[in-house]
């Protein structure tokens, strides 16, 4: 078989899978689980190559004051293909309630003028510490509920903490996102029983609740990993922005969430002790060592 | 009159809305959003919105984050 006729075949086994459910949040589905973030990009243009090799249909993006002394520079907006991508605004840097509210209603203000489809959500951040980065809990569930009661849907960053997730959702959470380890820190899941509690939890007799991997991932196997968990998407940032090869990593990030979910979906075999032949025990030549 | 524009104070004329002042910074009004004392001014009111003085305004904008 030579190659391109091998390829071919390949194609047609992918096409004759059954087709995956799309990621829903809310009232957006998304074609892609992957879901990336523009900061940390030594230029836009690299930026913007990367939101592509991600195969990303959503973009996080966070809510500033303007630069008053140099306004003429290049604003992001003029590199975002605003057709293509769901914008979601973060609000970022917050460390109380009103103030993730107000930068929140800012970025719905930006995203309205503009026409993108997400004006109408926000990725919840109130966080508590600068060193850690850690979520406020408390101030995360009230800014919730006060962003749902404003007409908000609200995809929230929390620990990885379960009786949170469920206040969360029972706060009105779109999405409940866990992070796997300190955003930015590259450490990957942390906790893995954590994150299976917080989805048996917020999935129960609710399976398609949608639980996104937010913070924390280091390399492509911490995607296919958190996937592979059963979570419904992975958000992240760093991971890519500060690779070597940023571009590179994007497809690795893009072929990891794919290959999680594939992996995820077909069902794993249990783990077990020993060792079980792959190939027939009866016919061998050779006989048992003892 | 003076003013909190984004957090630092600034002098500006007594007669000017919120859209003057934004044209005075050059600002591009389509990628900004306006609060005047920790509420948002819709774009369609920015004309006709007056400032006073003492007013608290920020002007935020889209950047790159995670």
């Amino acid at each position: 078989m030579d190659r391109k006729s091998k390829d071919e075949s390949t194609q047609t086994k992918m096409t004759a899978l059954p087709p995956d459910k799309p990621l829903v949040l809310g009232t957006h589905t998304l074609n892609s689980r992957l879901i990336v973030g523009t900061g940390k990009y030594s230029t836009f243009e690299l930026m913007q190559e990367c939101l592509e090799a991600s195969g990303s249909d959503v973009i996080t993006v966070a809510v500033r004051r303007e630069r008053l002394v140099d306004s003429s520079g290049r604003n992001i907006l003029e590199f975002i293909d605003l057709k293509r991508y769901t914008i979601l605004p973060n609000t970022a840097g917050c460390f109380n309630t009103e103030d993730a509210i107000r930068v929140a209603r800012l970025g719905r203000e930006i995203l309205r003028g503009l026409e993108n489809p997400g004006a109408d959500w926000v990725k919840l951040e109130v966080l508590a510490d600068t060193r850690t980065l850690l979520p406020d809990p408390v101030a995360t569930v009230e800014a919730c509920k006060q962003l749902v009661d404003d007409g908000f849907q609200v995809l929230c960053y929390t620990s990885d903490d379960p009786i949170i997730a469920r206040r969360l959702k029972s706060a009105g959470a779109t999405s409940v996102m866990p992070a796997g380890s300190p955003i930015g820190s590259g450490q990957g899941v942390l906790n893995p029983n954590n994150i299976r509690i917080c989805l048996e939890y917020l999935k129960e007799n609710d399976p398609d609740y949608p639980v996104i991997i937010d913070a924390g991932v280091g390399t492509a196997s911490d995607v296919a990993f958190a996937m592979e968990l059963g979570c419904d998407g992975v958000l992240l940032n760093t991971a890519i922005a500060s690779a070597r090869d940023p571009l590179r990593m994007a497809v690795a990030m893009k072929l990891a969430c794919e290959a999680g979910r594939h992996a995820v979906l077909s069902g794993r075999i249990p783990r077990k002790l020993y060792a079980t032949a792959s190939s027939p025990t009866e016919g061998v030549i050779s006989r048992p060592l003892g | 009159m003076e003013i909190q524009l984004n957090g630092e104070p600034r002098t500006i004329e007594a007669s000017w809305t919120i859209a003057d002042l934004l044209n005075d910074l050059k600002i591009e009004n389509r990628y900004c959003a306006v609060e005047r004392n920790s509420r948002v001014v819709p774009r369609e009111e920015h004309s006709d919105c007056r400032l006073e003085p003492g007013d608290r305004i920020e002007v935020v904008t889209l950047v790159g984050g995670g």
